[in-house]
């Protein structure tokens, strides 16, 4: 029998087995938080380009927004679009970095994206019984990790633009002519639009603050039957709140890709423009 | 159809030890528990396994089979490739006593320090009555048979030993939520969850989850909901205002710290010699 020292790397207790291995996990462990790193490094890379690449005629094409832009309220969005045209000291910022702030804080304090960056980028730990690099531990017991606390704030926000990007999908099937007047239109970009508005409310409405303010934090289910249903409605949506968190993730880079890609020419969206809905005032 | 599985079984006690290998002739059906104590009776007579039901309701059969928290009852041989070795551990988080046996002490002390439930004062002469819909969440709680997977498993106390003063584990935590959500309970654990179970420890990364042999999702419906009621009385700004003008009612349940602890009254193994 080879005997081996008690000391093991990590756990630093001379009572425990001795045995020296990280792991002893012969599955491959570390691919899905490989899968991870890679997928939300290539989703911050592309917004952070996006959010600079902001000329009005790269994220704006009649009817199309780029949700990285929505709402368009400083000077300088496109004026169909615009919801205000607020002056802000700073111009050199992109109107995109006043949006991107919320749902950024809204997906770094979410419970299921604290899981995936905590494993994935901070090894904390990489894998379930795969032994963690850092020498101390202290979790979210002290500032700035204790700020994860604050979700549901962050989650107000993210309802209100929920319910933005969801304009932005009706307006999808609004087109406006050179005169001003409005036609019902139908293009590929308005579906992307569509699916996009439903991926943003599955994963605002399955997160787990969301269940706590609609009846998690009750007792008493039996006394508020409205609260629970809404409850039990939140808890089927959580079930599957990471796919819900990763599909909204792709789909809403891909929805800003393909805007970029029609506003600069570089592939024609398909549609129909349909009879005018109406027309401009002065027309 | 038998063959012969090769296991590398880690043999030792506090003061050492190491893998020693074994061909175990094994048959179809069976477990990994049952190759451990095939291996037990007719090679290793000296090796030390606890088990009970071998049925994965007793939660004594714990170990770890090739790096995963398992039961040992519930791990099926035909999961592994017939020429793999099997590499079978005891719980790397506690102290080992012998072989693949650990000594669990840890966790019956954190249990010592939950408060316990406390009903109203009214007992209505012994008979209360719940809604079911009131009591469904805690019921899946109550479904844990404490084979510690998960307090082995969390990273809190598996890496960090200095944690263990500080950190109940996840089968305590889901125990003050259990009782945090009960509809008859009268007291409030929520403070002393956060400050003297260490929920703000957990960072959420739901291996107790993946590891419970009863499925018990310990995060979602346990340590995140406790999570949020923690924030309502410790972090949200909102609701103290909110409390205080009165447009959100007191709970009415008497806040209370950490029950007794202190050392378990279970004696440890080696002292039962003395006695």
């Amino acid at each position: 029998m080879a005997t081996q020292s008690a000391v093991t790397p990590g756990q630093r207790s001379t009572e425990r087995a001795a045995i020296s291995e990280k792991t002893l996990r012969t599955d491959r462990w570390w691919l899905l938080p490989l899968i991870t790193f890679i997928g939300f490094s290539a989703f911050i890379v592309y917004s952070t380009w996006a959010a600079f690449a902001n000329h009005p005629s790269q994220y704006y094409s009649d009817p199309y927004l780029s949700p990285f832009y929505s709402p368009c309220f400083v000077k300088g969005c496109p004026s169909d679009i615009n919801w205000g045209s607020l002056d802000i000291h700073w111009r050199w910022l992109s109107p995109a970095i006043y949006i991107l702030i919320f749902p950024l804080g809204f997906r770094a304090t979410c419970y299921y994206y604290r899981k995936a960056y905590y494993r994935s980028f901070w090894l904390s730990p990489p894998a379930c019984a795969v032994a963690e690099p850092h020498k101390s531990y202290t979790g979210e017991t002290r500032f700035p990790l204790l700020v994860q606390n604050l979700h549901r704030y962050f989650w107000y926000f993210a309802v209100l633009l929920g319910g933005i990007l969801t304009y932005d999908a009706v307006l999808a099937f609004m087109y406006k002519d050179a005169a001003g007047g409005r036609h019902f239109f139908l293009g590929v970009g308005t579906l992307l639009y569509v699916i996009n508005a439903v991926l943003i409310l599955g994963y605002t409405f399955g997160c787990h603050s969301c269940r706590h303010i609609t009846a998690g934090r009750i007792n008493n289910f039996s006394k508020h039957p409205v609260r629970y249903k809404w409850w039990s409605f939140v808890s089927w949506l959580n079930k599957h709140h990471i796919r819900w968190a990763w599909l909204s993730l792709v789909w809403i880079a891909l929805v800003d890709l393909y805007v970029r890609l029609v506003a600069t020419g570089h592939i024609h969206d398909y549609h129909h423009v349909f009879g005018a809905v109406s027309t401009a005032v002065g027309h | 159809m038998g063959h012969t599985q090769k296991m590398r079984v880690w043999r030792g006690d506090a003061a050492g030890g190491g893998f020693v290998d074994y061909d175990v002739p094994v048959e179809e059906g069976e477990v990994v528990l049952d190759a451990i104590h095939r291996l037990q009776a007719t090679q290793a007579n000296d090796l030390a396994v606890r088990w009970n039901c071998k049925a994965g309701k007793c939660g004594s059969c714990s170990a770890e089979i090739n790096g995963k928290p398992r039961l040992m009852c519930m791990s099926r041989l035909s999961s592994y490739d017939p020429d793999e070795t099997i590499t079978v551990t005891p719980m790397r988080t506690f102290p080992v006593i012998r072989d693949l046996v650990t000594d669990v002490t840890f966790n019956y002390e954190k249990a010592r320090e939950v408060p316990s439930f406390a009903p109203p004062s009214d007992n209505q002469g012994g008979k209360f009555r719940m809604n079911q819909l009131d009591v469904e969440r805690s019921q899946e709680f109550r479904k844990c048979i404490e084979c510690f997977l998960c307090q082995n498993t969390c990273h809190v106390v598996r890496d960090h030993e200095e944690n263990k003063p500080n950190f109940a584990g996840p089968r305590f935590l889901i125990r003050y939520a259990e009782l945090d959500m009960h509809p008859l309970d009268t007291v409030d654990r929520k403070n002393t969850a956060q400050e003297d179970a260490g929920l703000g420890y957990c960072n959420i990364t739901k291996c107790c989850s993946e590891v419970c042999p009863e499925n018990i999702h310990i995060t979602d419906n346990g340590i995140i909901p406790l999570k949020e009621r923690v924030v309502d009385v410790k972090y949200d700004p909102v609701v103290f205002i909110a409390k205080k003008i009165g447009l959100r009612k007191d709970s009415g349940r008497t806040p209370v710290g950490p029950a007794g602890g202190g050392p378990s009254p279970i004696k440890h193994p080696e002292k039962f010699a003395d006695s």
